[in-house]
């Protein structure tokens, strides 16, 4: 189904379909009319009169709708009441024709999705606030277009399938989400979706499909080159020709796990800060067990398959990969031909003196059916299981498992980390640097502070719009060190419950975990880590004068404008005397 | 040379349809037009002011297939279809008014259908005849730029 091209509009549609009947309609009504006008009645008197067009018209008007208010002006003779048992049945003719038209135009369904699609494009021009662009409203989707609506993100979806538009409605999002039932791969539908509104702050394709994310990249890449493209990639083909013209954000499920999987097994405590740090938010990490070295079986050489294989042979893990297939020419791991699901490949595979093992397949069932089975051969297994349909949590949540991959979570996690926090990736990637003692000192000094509850992870930048008051503080040439601005703005005696991960420079380099006598300048970007509570307070002492003058002096300012003139007055008087 | 043409917007497609047989559609669209346009100038012609000069199912049956004509024009997409609505529509306008003052003369004023109001029917219907005239000019223009 394509929605109308931009110079067809409804009113054209609906116009061309009802020609004929109102041809008919006025047929009918001018026959009646000339029919009364000419017809012999008689007066009072015995005269012979004829009706006037005037009454004529009245007369058929008040007929034909049905109405029926008696014979005017003065009872019919027999002659005007045969011609107007006609004109009753032709005008009958003619309105059951014309209603029939309508009722079957409004029950079209090329016109139902021409209307549909042109309040969705009305709606889209008259967005103001920023929104985001998301294509694809599948398990990942709704995970994104929740989280931007608890975020306070206007978001628009085009989605190919139309009864996930339709339950788009039935989610209580706080605010209206403009969907439009279309194929993303078109660029008149993205355009019609606002991709060159100048509101649209962002272009997410999260298609299960890969060349339709492909093709979503590209347009965004040609129509609106400033705004930031997050893509949607599972094959290494598609992400390389994404990256080949330049689209920002590449995210691959499998790939990005692989790469968490590689740190988990040489830095143990890297992966589980940067588990904490990326968790969903309001949810409890548990310190979970560190994979262990040992031998490791695959099973499933598939897409994922294929990666985890190559990072867990870069790290030296000895494998064994089981897979329905035979093993290509030169496998590059010891490789077990049979279903994975059952004993006699799990044993063949050496399942009893394996340490981990990871169900990798597409098939949900078959993937809790082999680490089930694998469990009864040797409960010291470490288990990372692939969970591909989020219909089949519950079954996966009765399952013990040490690590759970759900494609459509990562993606999700991942472009909110880069949408909300664009600092977060720069900060990973720095701590991915440092040693293991260091990641663990800081994970030990940051959970013993916050709990192992996710914190909040935000950034702020210092400049006029968003810290008013600490930017013009710092343009007077007042030096302020961090120490001094992370204390509450309710009792500065106490400190505020975040901490600075990351300070940004645009001349400097990163400064990683900032030490508290660094002094702030204007233009800062921070990456800061605290409770919710503590982000607010924190918004609220870098942008209220108030309250920062408080927190860097402890004096409260005189409010209004009257007491800050008599201050000022007095403060000049005792500088003079 | 790179094969640029794209055939993405429909705007780009060539428009003139040469057709060569005759079209009953055609026929038809120039016939209320032409109809139109004639009725019209039959009431106009006369006296302005003497109401035996014009004849009331003249004026009934100018209304009747200006409103059809303005019918068949409905719809139509393009440039001169719009301009061939518009002009229609102004001599509907005109028309109806004309009909309705001769209703208020002969049926609601005290003194009947008088001179005066004869003239003021049959100017109006001249305004509507000048708007017909331009739909019948634009028919012509619209033929010749199509048989060329």
């Amino acid at each position: 189904m394509m929605p109308l091209l931009r110079h067809q509009s409804v009113f054209f549609l609906i116009m061309r379909r009802m020609r004929a009947p109102l041809i008919l309609l006025i047929a009918i009504i001018a026959i009646s009319v000339m029919g009364l006008t000419l017809a012999p009645g008689v007066d009072e008197n015995g005269k012979t009169v004829y009706l006037s067009f005037f009454h004529a018209l009245y007369f058929i008007s008040y007929t034909a709708t049905t109405i029926g208010f008696g014979e005017i002006p003065y009872a019919f003779s027999d002659q005007q009441r045969l011609w107007v048992l006609a004109c009753i049945y032709l005008s009958v003719i003619g309105w059951a024709y014309t209603v029939g038209t309508v009722f079957a135009l409004l029950a079209d369904r090329n016109l139902q999705q021409a209307i549909r699609t042109q309040s969705f494009m009305r709606a889209v021009r008259n967005l103001r606030e920023p929104f985001y662009l998301v294509c694809g409203f599948g398990e990942t989707g709704r995970l994104i277009c929740d989280a931007l609506d608890r975020l306070g993100f206007r978001a628009v979806v085009i989605e190919l399938d139309d009864t996930k538009v339709g339950e788009i409605e039935l989610y209580g999002y706080h605010a209206d989400i403009p969907a439009l039932c279309a194929d993303a791969r078109n660029p008149e539908n993205l355009k019609f979706a606002g991709l060159t509104h100048r509101s649209c702050i962002g272009v997410i394709a999260l298609t299960n499909d890969d060349s339709a994310n492909l093709a979503i990249a590209i347009a965004a890449r040609l129509l609106a080159p400033k705004i930031p493209a997050l893509c949607r990639a599972e094959s290494a083909e598609t992400a390389a020709n994404m990256a080949s013209f330049g689209t920002r954000h590449i995210i691959n499920p499998f790939e990005k796990f692989s790469e968490y999987l590689a740190l988990a097994l040489h830095a143990p405590a890297a992966w589980h800060l940067l588990t904490w740090l990326t968790g969903v938010p309001g949810t409890t990490m548990e310190r979970q067990r560190d994979p262990p070295h040992g031998e490791w079986i695959l099973c499933g050489h598939g897409r994922f398959g294929r990666m985890l294989a190559h990072v867990l042979e870069r790290e030296g893990v000895p494998l064994t990969i089981i897979d329905r297939n035979a093993p290509p020419p030169a496998p590059s791991a010891r490789w077990v031909q049979g279903e994975g699901t059952g004993a006699p490949a799990l044993e063949a595979a050496g399942v009893r003196r394996a340490a981990g093992i990871v169900a990798a397949t597409a098939n949900d069932v078959d993937n809790l059916s082999t680490v089930v089975t694998a469990r009864e051969l040797n409960p010291k297994l470490f288990v990372i299981l692939r969970q591909n349909h989020f219909a089949n949590n519950s079954l996966f949540e009765a399952f013990d498992y040490d690590v759970n991959v759900v494609p459509s979570r990562i993606i999700a996690h991942e472009c909110l980390a880069i949408l909300t926090t664009p600092l977060l990736v720069p900060f990973l990637e720095d701590m991915k640097r440092h040693d293991e003692d260091w990641c663990d000192r800081l994970l030990g000094r940051l959970t013993d502070r916050f709990g192992w509850e996710v914190p909040t992870v935000w950034s702020e930048r210092i400049n006029v719009s968003r810290a008013p008051a600490l930017y013009r503080k710092l343009m007077k040439g007042v030096t302020i060190e961090l120490r001094s601005l992370l204390k509450s703005p309710s009792n500065r005696d106490d400190a505020l419950a975040c901490d600075i991960l990351l300070l940004r420079r645009e001349d400097d380099d990163h400064l990683l975990i900032p030490e508290g006598d660094t002094e702030l300048r204007a233009g800062d970007e921070l990456l800061l880590v605290g409770t919710a509570e503590a982000q607010r307070e924190f918004g609220l002492l870098i942008s209220n004068d108030h309250a920062l003058v408080y927190v860097l002096t402890g004096t409260d300012l005189p409010g209004g404008w009257i007491w800050e003139r008599l201050s000022r007055n007095r403060a000049e008087r005792s500088e003079t005397a | 040379m790179p094969l640029t043409w794209a055939g993405t917007s429909p705007a780009a497609l060539p428009l003139p349809c040469r057709e060569t047989g005759m079209n009953l559609e055609k026929v038809i669209f120039g016939f209320f037009i032409v109809l139109a346009a004639t009725l019209n100038f039959g009431f106009f012609v006369g006296d302005i002011d003497n109401p035996q000069h014009h004849d009331i199912y003249e004026l009934f049956f100018a209304i009747v297939v200006s409103l059809i004509a303005t019918v068949l024009k409905l719809g139509d997409r393009t440039q001169i279809g719009a301009v061939h609505l518009s002009t229609s529509l102004v001599a509907d306008l005109q028309l109806i008014a004309a009909a309705m003052v001769w209703g208020y003369a002969a049926h609601i004023s005290a003194d009947g259908l008088t001179p005066e109001m004869v003239a003021r029917i049959v100017s109006l219907s001249g305004g509507a005849l000048f708007a017909n005239v331009v739909s019948v000019i634009i028919l012509i223009a619209e033929t010749i730029m199509q048989r060329r």
